[in-house]
């Protein structure tokens, strides 16, 4: 059943998520749901599901058990690109581009995803003006308009996260996935990329989701933190009282030591 | 206007414009400039296999996708159009009727084909692709009742279409005006606007989605692109012009046979121009096919020559008589490939 998009419901909610390879439990049902004008901080040691919880959420992964729902609706049996058409978005953590086209293509080809033009066969893809033009804003949000014309693959590791976010920004979502956006980048980069997800976070209707180990970063951008620990759920909170508790001492800030 | 019919799409080399401003006229003046019914016969062939060649480049160049299953296409064009004409008498409703079912049929073919197989990897595919067109071209020599079997079919077409009708009374610039050049005209102008269309394509929203899977279909996925309906839709584009080919092809040869379209030698032929001429642009297509064909057909009698001039020293007549064509054509590709790895087009853009 469908339920009314307003801020009481939940955006996105996944109910009893698991999946298993062989013997391996990586997501062990996990039950969240995450409203509308929220960011959320997944947080949690390496190996401890993070990256799969999201692959579940946005459809490269199938679940072994549970349901993710999608404004009440049930999109657990739905392909990724059929979810990205309902609004989801995500940025990879590994980049993840199109090497050999340009800059502008990659950023490109996600705003004419979002306009539903894949299927026009018999245009030049050059005269759709208003598609350029918005990718090239998108390429300016994230301080890469000069590199427009370079080949993916040419870019320096961290104008590569850039475009990253650029391909999701286009998708222009109502639900942003960030896998740990600022991995690997130099110092002076990773404020662009930040001051991006507050201003998204500023707009009051969207959902983020936000994957992130520094703990600095975390603090000064979450509404709540929930920490996901062998693949359970171990903690879910305000980002102070989370960080404070026990049990991500623990598990994921290692202070007790390991056993 | 030429923006327009080149899709935008500019050859971005001035020696590749120039090769290309030539094959164009080459093959536009073919009956007054090189005269006889072998040259002519060339002609046609290289405008058939560049858009043969095109068609599969969309497929191998722009999507990533490696079938064996092009000439089988390529073949029911051809049938199509010898199959409805030598049953239902040389007019041009046959003509047309057999063309559209041909096209119709290839088109649910290649959907099928694309729907159920296209979701494995890219190695299965060919090897479906190449039990698919196997079967085809046992099924053309096998339904001999039917397609003619070894011997294929020979047909007349509209009298238009033949040698014998004659349009003018009086040579124009020394050629004679007949049937044979009316067909090699409609041979030519309908593979240039196919190619153009080829051209539009590749270059349109679609074409970049293509290219985008090809690049990385897991990250096309994850903005919205189903590649599967893609890649399927891609199969039917590249199966309709390669039938499309067949049908100038059996209106030029007035002939269709397992040997000039469904044999797999063609394929390996067609994999060669597009390798040659460069995957991934168009242009490739025109320059490898039109380079092929010619030696193809000329590289023997080159030969001869060479073989007669080097008559006395030994050893040499004998490495260039025109029996050992092919291993001199071999050993030209070999090299074409190790020089340029990119293609003719990829070498004379990289300059």
């Amino acid at each position: 059943m469908s339920e009314p998009r307003s801020a009481e419901h939940p955006v996105l909610q996944t109910h009893g998520l698991s999946i298993r390879f062989g013997g391996h439990v990586a997501v062990n049902q996990v039950s969240c749901a995450f409203h509308p004008g929220t960011l959320t901080a997944i947080v949690g040691p390496n190996g401890a599901g993070k990256t799969t919880y999201f692959n579940l959420i946005s459809g490269q992964l199938r679940p072994s058990a549970g349901r993710v729902t999608l404004y009440g609706e049930d999109i657990t049996a739905l392909a990724a690109p059929q979810r990205t058409r309902r609004g989801m978005g995500r940025a990879f953590q590994l980049t993840n581009l199109f090497p050999q086209l340009s800059v502008l293509e990659n950023v490109r080809l996600a705003v004419q995803s979002h306009a539903g033009m894949g299927m026009n066969l018999f245009s030049v893809w050059a005269s759709h003006v208003e598609l350029i033009e918005r990718a090239e804003h998108y390429l300016y949000r994230v301080k890469l308009a000069d590199r427009r014309d370079a080949p993916a693959a040419a870019l320096a590791h961290g104008d590569q996260r850039k475009l990253e976010v650029a391909i999701l920004l286009a998708l222009d979502p109502d639900l942003f996935m960030f896998d740990e956006p600022t991995a690997g980048m130099s110092v002076d980069e990773v404020p662009v990329i930040l001051e991006l997800i507050h201003e998204i976070k500023n707009q009051g209707d969207k959902t983020i989701l936000l994957v992130e180990h520094k703990m600095d970063v975390v603090r000064s951008l979450a509404d709540r933190i929930i920490v996901l620990h062998q693949g359970e759920l171990v903690a879910d909170g305000e980002p102070a009282q989370v960080i404070a508790s026990p049990i991500v001492q623990q598990a994921y800030l290692g202070l007790v030591g390991h056993e | 206007m030429i923006r327009t019919l080149l899709s935008g799409d500019y050859p971005r080399s001035r020696a590749l414009s120039v090769l290309l401003l030539a094959i164009l006229a080459g093959l536009a003046l073919a009956p007054f400039v090189f005269p006889g019914t072998r040259s002519l016969d060339v002609a046609a062939k290289v405008c058939v296999f560049i858009l043969l060649v095109a068609s599969y480049d969309l497929l191998l160049g722009y999507t990533g996708i490696v079938s064996f299953a092009h000439t089988m296409f390529f073949g029911i064009g051809a049938y199509g159009v010898a199959i409805a004409v030598s049953r239902l008498g040389p007019s041009w409703g046959s003509l047309v009727l057999g063309s559209l079912a041909a096209l119709a049929c290839s088109a649910l073919l290649a959907l099928l084909i694309g729907v159920l197989s296209l979701r494995v990897k890219t190695i299965f595919f060919a090897m479906i692709t190449l039990a698919v067109a196997s079967f085809f071209a046992i099924l053309a020599s096998q339904l001999s009742g039917f397609t003619g079997g070894e011997d294929g079919l020979t047909y007349k077409l509209p009298e238009l279409l033949l040698p014998g009708t004659k349009l003018l009374q009086a040579p124009l610039a020394g050629v004679e005006i007949n049937g044979k050049i009316v067909s090699y005209y409609l041979v030519f102008f309908a593979a240039a606007a196919l190619f153009l269309a080829l051209l539009r394509v590749v270059n349109s929203p679609f074409g970049r989605v293509l290219q985008a899977i090809r690049e990385n279909d897991f990250r096309a996925e994850a903005i919205g692109y189903r590649s599967v309906f893609y890649r399927s839709a891609a199969n039917c584009v590249a199966a309709l012009a390669a039938s499309a080919a067949g049908i100038l092809y059996a209106i030029w040869l007035r002939y269709a046979g397992p040997d000039t379209t469904l044999s797999l030698d063609i394929m390996m032929d067609v994999l060669l121009m597009v390798v040659i001429g460069g995957m991934g642009t168009m242009y490739g297509a025109v320059v490898g096919a039109t380079l092929f064909v010619i030696a193809q057909n000329y590289l023997q009698d080159l030969m001869k020559l060479a073989s007669d001039a080097a008559a006395g020293i030994p050893f040499v007549p004998a490495l260039l008589h025109p029996d050992r064509w092919l291993l001199w054509l071999g050993i030209l590709f070999i090299l074409s490939v190790y020089r340029f790895p990119a293609g003719i087009v990829g070498k004379l853009r990289s300059k």
